[in-house]
């Protein structure tokens, strides 16, 4: 016999009623389904229903070996595959104690940076477009073309490259990749001032961003918050400062941080941390070593039996990969720790008492992507 | 019967004569009034699907794009083949909906709009009917489309459109006062409602430049206020689709649907003829005193082409900001209106009503 599960429904004040937002819905960014509870236009609450884009990342992995497991972590986060690919390269090399070469680090931190510059991008585009404003969608998708023209000369793919391997790289930069670099920096510095006069200076904007969504550092910390969202409520939680990986001890960049803990300050973290981002490929684009793409790596890799964790700071947060080995060459259990889902947890928190158009705000800056969420 | 691009009013009068010589008064008038009806329509049509590709033109070059390009030169026929499929489109008919409600809705927003464009005066001696209270009939007739709205969000048993509903008719109701005390100061102006008037009384300049200050701070609250009362961007609340998929015609389909995207850009229209007969002179040339040579030459350019140009010239512009601005949000909205519009509104008619007393407008 079937048994029937009954999930508890929640009372409903007088005067509430629940609309349901997704899992089609222009502004959950994907197949997120939110459930909120309104009095009149006010939100009251938020109930997040996820799985709908749950492909079960994690449980694959336990049966791929982990060059494998490296196309597997772009369709998480796909707006960041490039840092995906860089937790699971690290971890791997660092329990195999693996020297990469400096040209490999190079490249992978340019990579990462580019990484961050696009999906900020984007970012910028959807959240201009729930509030309102059309045309910051088409400004964010052209800028970021040229950073996915980059990548196709060089990977070989445009969004989900799997360039990275453990050891190193698939295959070695494109002749003129730094050439392009340098022209979509100078050509960027550029467009990142129309991005500023479009939405940053407008009073419609403004309002409709300052004072929403408040979360203090507290919550921050006690929310997990991580990334861009964290630091706008001052909460210096940068993995590239904190436990620096590839070459994020060398470069001079500021980790962004604004105190208000509002959708305003989330925004202006992300802005500035594009221009910090140009100012690290600014810094290693000319000075690239020759040298090996790849490290010399065994045919099959083997992790010694053991637990590792590995993290990194994704376009969204903090990326966290935890691996138990039982010698085999594939994990035994790999969990992703992802900033999306984290992030997540806290809107709820957040859009309580204000209006749905502010929940709209909101969630644009958490900045979701709801394949991480549900991997 | 002499007829001019200049002056239809003896053209017209033609046609007239002609019919009540024919035909008894009854069936004359009859025949008129369907005429009327007819070319109306035809106009609408016209209207209707050249400002849908301009607005899909004005923001693809907005936005970085090319817009319609496939349909025809230039993509012109676009707006032509979207309105086929439109016809030809399933009409969904939603369970537990009020049906009567929800196939009276579009008709109603449409033909609100239908019997303000009515009034309006194209050029000289070219209007259906030229009430003495003109003014006041369109920003009356103009203030029914809510109520279909009202009905298309209630009727659709759907929550989205309810609150899209809900919005817009706060939103008309508030911005109707900023609408018609913005027209106010210039019928204290003009000294009359009739738009025959109006127009005449502009022909040695447009009230915009008349009026001083004054004049222009109405027409400024008027463009505002005309557009959030068209449910437009940055004002487009009741459709907000980031918020309500499409607010109060999320569940419409096929033709219905057509009514009212039609009715939207007629009603821009609408108010965009508005502005610019009531602000910019209608379809009197732009004139500058003493220069008679440059007022010469100003008045070949014929009266059609200047009535349209200065509806385009404001249509663009009503365009132009919803392509830039993000969309406010329904309390700040309503803050804009009676915090900082209203006030402004009756000041600027009291000081308007005081410079007219002095004389002191050209």
């Amino acid at each position: 016999m079937k048994e029937v599960i009954h999930t508890p429904v929640q009372k409903v004040e007088e005067e509430e009623y629940h609309i349901n937002m997704g899992p089609q819905h222009p502004s959950t960014h994907g197949v997120l389904r939110l459930v909120v509870t309104l009095q009149g236009e006010i939100v009251k609450r938020v109930q997040p229903h996820c799985g709908y884009i749950h492909r079960g990342i994690e449980k694959m992995c336990e049966k791929d070996t982990y060059p494998q497991i490296i196309h597997l972590t772009d369709r998480m986060d796909y707006l960041s595959a490039h840092i995906n690919n860089h937790a699971v390269c690290l971890l791997v090399e660092n329990a195999l104690q693996i020297d990469v070469p400096e040209r490999v680090k190079y490249i992978r931190t340019i990579m990462d940076e580019l990484t961050r510059i696009q999906s900020h991008q984007l970012w910028w585009a959807s959240f201009g477009m729930d509030l309102g404003g059309l045309t910051c969608f088409f400004y964010g998708l052209r800028d970021r073309e040229k950073i996915l023209d980059i990548w196709e000369e060089s990977t070989g793919a445009r969004f989900l490259q799997s360039y990275y391997t453990p050891g190193g790289l698939m295959q070695d930069i494109h002749p003129d990749f730094q050439k392009h670099v340098k022209e979509f920096i100078k050509y960027f510095k550029k467009k990142i001032k129309d991005y500023d006069r479009i939405l940053s200076g407008n009073i419609i904007w403004l309002e409709r961003s300052r004072g929403i969504g408040m979360l203090t550092k507290e919550e921050a910390i006690n929310f997990a918050v991580t990334g861009p969202s964290g630091r706008g409520s001052g909460w210096s939680c940068d993995v590239r400062k904190h436990h620096p990986y590839a070459l994020y001890d060398k470069v001079d960049f500021k980790e962004v941080l604004y105190y208000g803990g509002d959708t305003l300050d989330r925004y202006r973290v992300r802005m500035d941390e594009m221009r910090e981002s140009m100012h690290i490929i600014e810094q290693l684009i000319d000075n690239i070593p020759e040298g090996d793409y790849t490290a010399k790596m065994k045919a099959v890799i083997k992790l010694p039996a053991g637990e590792y964790y590995q993290r990194v700071e994704s376009a969204r947060g903090e990326l966290g990969v935890y691996c138990i080995s039982d010698g085999n060459k594939t994990p035994y259990r790999l969990k992703f720790r992802t900033p999306s889902f984290s992030n997540l947890g806290v809107l709820d928190h957040l859009s309580r008492e204000f209006k749905i158009a502010d929940l709209v705000a909101i969630g644009g800056s958490l900045d979701l992507v709801i394949p991480d969420i549900d991997r | 019967m002499a007829f001019s691009i200049y002056d239809f009013t003896s053209f017209n009068q033609a046609i007239d004569k002609w019919l009540y010589d024919l035909l008894p008064p009854v069936l004359a008038l009859i025949v008129e009034m369907t005429l009327i009806g007819l070319l109306f329509l035809v106009f609408y049509a016209i209207v209707g699907l050249f400002l849908v590709y301009a607005e899909r033109k004005v923001c693809a070059f907005m936005q970085n794009r090319v817009g319609p390009n496939r349909v025809g030169p230039y993509g012109i026929f676009q707006t032509i083949a979207d309105f086929i499929k439109l016809l030809m489109k399933e009409l969904i008919m939603i369970r537990n909906s009020d049906k009567l409600l929800f196939n009276l809705a579009p008709f109603i927003v449409i033909i609100a709009s239908f019997m303000a464009i009515a009034a309006i005066p194209f050029a000289k001696g070219l209007h259906a009917i030229d009430f003495d209270i003109g003014i006041m009939y369109v920003i009356a007739v103009s203030s029914l489309g809510v109520v279909g709205v009202l009905l298309a969000g209630w009727s659709s048993n759907n929550k989205y459109s309810l609150i899209g509903a809900m919005r817009s008719g706060a939103q008309i109701v508030s911005y109707e006062l900023s609408v018609g005390l913005s027209l106010l100061t210039i019928i204290v102006l003009a000294g009359t409602m009739q738009f025959s008037q109006v127009v005449e009384g502009q022909a040695n300049g447009w009230f915009i430049f008349k009026g001083h200050i004054p004049a222009f701070i109405a027409f400024v609250v008027f463009l505002i206020a005309s557009t959030a009362e068209t449910n437009r961007g940055p004002f487009d609340l009741a459709e907000a689709e980031s918020e309500l998929t499409a607010g109060f015609h999320t569940e419409y389909s096929g033709i219905k649907f057509a009514f009212f995207f039609l009715a939207e850009y007629m009603n821009m229209f609408i108010v965009a003829s508005i502005a610019a007969t009531v602000f910019l002179g209608g379809w009197m040339p732009f004139h500058v005193g003493g220069w008679a040579g440059f007022n010469h030459i100003m008045d070949w350019i014929p009266p059609l082409f200047w009535y349209f140009g200065k509806t385009g010239f404001v249509i663009f512009l009503m365009m132009w900001f919803k392509w830039t601005f993000p969309r406010l949000r329904i309390d700040q909205l309503l803050n804009l209106e009676w915090k900082y519009l209203l006030p402004i509104n009756l000041v600027n008619i009291l000081i308007m009503a005081f410079i007219v007393l002095m004389g002191w407008h050209f």
